[in-house]
């Protein structure tokens, strides 16, 4: 019988002939958590009376979310998962290294493999083709001592685009659509699987935004092909060996097929307080905006900032909008620095931060006040998410961010590039 | 068989809601996190709950992150179920490994302050104060398993793996 990408994997890991619906056992391939959900993770592993890892090169501890850390209590936290990573032999990733799931994509996620995290946004391995999907601490302080875990394999909604994208439109404005049609709960339990011209040749940071953003539709994980993009990626991350193709089968189920036009998208923003709250970018211009944030797991790779910093060079960003930039990891880092990106970013104005989630989460660097608005290229927009339940978030791609940057109020990019 | 009386929520009650990102610092002392739970939905919720008392919510209740620290710091201020409409995935088996049943039915007409009966072996939920029953959905057969041993730590204590009849 013919499967889908989901079905494909999980049996694959579960050595059954695994159907939408059934429940397997599944080998984790990777499992990790971070500084949020990690410590809880630890104390259930250990509260589990379990002593060793299943497979220690593959289970990642990521001090990100509060990176460096602004409070004792956390770095308490950071002190109990560094402890933990060295007794057991897992690895540890530092502050200043980056977001987990850029790591994650850089260095460990396989095409084919289950990567289990303590986070909601582990979807995003689902760009490589890895069964990538997020748990709570408990199941994973499970999926780190036994290496499996268990899985409802899900039924999946294909998403098929054609088309090209207009000049100022990115694969960001396509989720944000996306998710905008589908509603919050709208691929609840649901795998989502992309496919079609466009998709094939999206590059990976493309793949990457668009898989992140899946679980904002409810969905368990958010796959793509493993191709000939997915096998140039790895060969550049020094991992070609690591390659396998994957593709779904011809004629395989589907729940439902949902087919975008992609030259018909224009510049999409979800507005407060929810995700799939969108709506075309010229609904909204002259929004003022207090704060731009540039960066996470969605948007802080090193083709953001190049599109980032061919808007702002040569301009500056406005006197009354603090402009907030996070590289997603340190390897970003590097070569947003060795490409001029970062130079460019502080002669605009922008505050640089250190690779890790920022602003995002309302940790640290970058909370915003009662009664401020910050466009932001992340994937949440909750009441209360960057840290203050009396503030405004909106979301949009890199370029609608750094226009709106210069202008202090939201802007359509296609009217600067 | 359980006992208690109705808090009630709208729809897409977030992880953000239930608690905030701007507690993660209090994430390792979780009696200290949970005197913020929903406080910016239900700011009543902590200082009124009795043991035992449920939440009622709408649709795509736990939507958002992984933090098993929602289900946790509810679980903490002594609500016994949480009914629901439909649930976000993550939030519901995070709520499971810990032993907080998670209900979904037709919350409709259920109202605040409202008196349940819940029988878990039969399904079955009865607002005493409107004098109605309804049913709630059948759980996936390890989740009733996982639910019966109190969480997935004691589940996995007992049987040393999953045990799943496929």
């Amino acid at each position: 019988m013919a499967k889908t990408l989901a079905e494909k994997i999980l049996s694959e890991n579960s050595g059954t002939d695994a159907r939408a619906g059934e429940i397997v056992v599944a080998r984790v391939g990777l499992a990790f958590a971070q500084d949020g959900t990690g410590p809880l993770t630890v104390r259930q592993f250990e509260a589990g009376g379990f002593t060793h890892l299943s497979n220690p090169e593959r289970t990642i501890l990521f001090l990100d979310h509060a990176a460096p850390s602004p409070k004792r209590e956390l770095s308490n936290d950071h002190v109990l998962l560094r402890s933990f990573a060295r007794e057991k032999g897992a690895v540890l990733s530092d502050i200043g290294d980056g977001v987990c799931h850029q790591i994650v994509a850089e260095s460990f996620a396989i095409p084919g493999q289950v990567v289990v995290g303590a986070d909601s946004h582990t979807v995003t391995g689902g760009a490589v083709g890895a069964f990538a999907t997020g748990m709570g601490s408990t199941d994973i302080a499970i999926a780190m001592a036994l290496g499996k875990t268990w899985l409802l394999v899900p039924e999946t909604v294909k998403i098929i685009i054609e088309g090209s994208f207009v000049k100022g439109v990115y694969a960001k404005d396509l989720i944000l659509h996306l998710i905008g049609e589908l509603d919050a709960d709208g691929a609840t339990y649901d795998a989502l699987e992309f496919s079609g011209s466009t998709v094939r040749q999206m590059n990976m940071s493309e793949r990457f935004t668009i898989a992140n953003m899946a679980v904002e539709t409810g969905a368990k994980v958010g796959l793509f092909a493993s191709d000939g993009v997915t096998r140039e990626y790895l060969d550049a991350c020094g991992r070609g060996e690591e390659y396998c193709p994957l593709q779904p089968d011809e004629g395989a189920v589907y729940k439902r097929c949902i087919k975008i036009d992609a030259g018909s998208l224009a510049p999409t923003i979800s507005k407060p307080h929810t995700v799939d709250n969108t709506a075309p970018v010229t609904d909204l211009i002259g929004t003022k905006i207090d704060q731009v944030f540039i960066g996470t797991c969605t948007n802080g790779r090193l083709d953001d900032l190049a599109i980032v910093a061919g808007i702002l060079k040569d301009n500056k960003r406005h006197p009354d909008t603090r402009l907030i930039v996070a590289p997603a990891s340190k390897g970003v880092f590097q070569d947003a620095m060795d490409e001029g990106y970062i130079q460019v970013l502080v002669r605009a104005g922008a505050a640089i931060m250190p690779p890790g989630c920022a602003a995002c989460v309302g940790v640290h660097q970058g909370v915003l006040a009662d009664g401020e608005t910050c466009l932001s290229t992340a994937n949440r927009n909750f009441k209360g998410r960057m840290g203050n339940p009396n503030s405004f978030i909106y979301l949009g791609s890199p370029a609608t961010a750094a226009v709106s940057a210069i202008k202090g109020e939201i802007t359509d990019p296609r009217d600067f590039l | 068989m359980l006992k208690g009386r109705v808090f009630k929520l709208g729809d897409d009650i977030s992880t953000d809601h239930i608690i905030p990102g701007r507690f993660f610092h209090l994430r390792s002392n979780v009696p200290e996190l949970a005197r913020h739970t929903l406080e910016d939905v239900a700011p009543n919720l902590v200082l009124d709950v009795k043991q035992g008392d449920f939440i009622v919510a709408g649709r795509n209740f736990g939507l958002g992150s992984s933090r098993e620290h929602a289900p946790l710091v509810i679980k903490t201020v002594g609500i016994g179920a949480v009914l629901v409409e439909s649930v976000a995935r993550i939030f519901f088996r995070n709520a499971i490994n810990i032993g907080l049943p998670v209900l979904i039915c037709d919350t409709e007409n259920i109202d605040a302050e409202d008196e349940l009966i819940i029988d878990m072996a039969k399904g079955t939920i009865e607002d005493v104060t409107k004098g109605f029953h309804l049913e709630f959905n059948k759980f996936p057969g390890v989740m009733i398993e996982i639910l019966g041993e109190g969480g997935l730590l004691p589940y996995i204590k007992k049987h040393g793996d999953f045990v799943v009849s496929v």
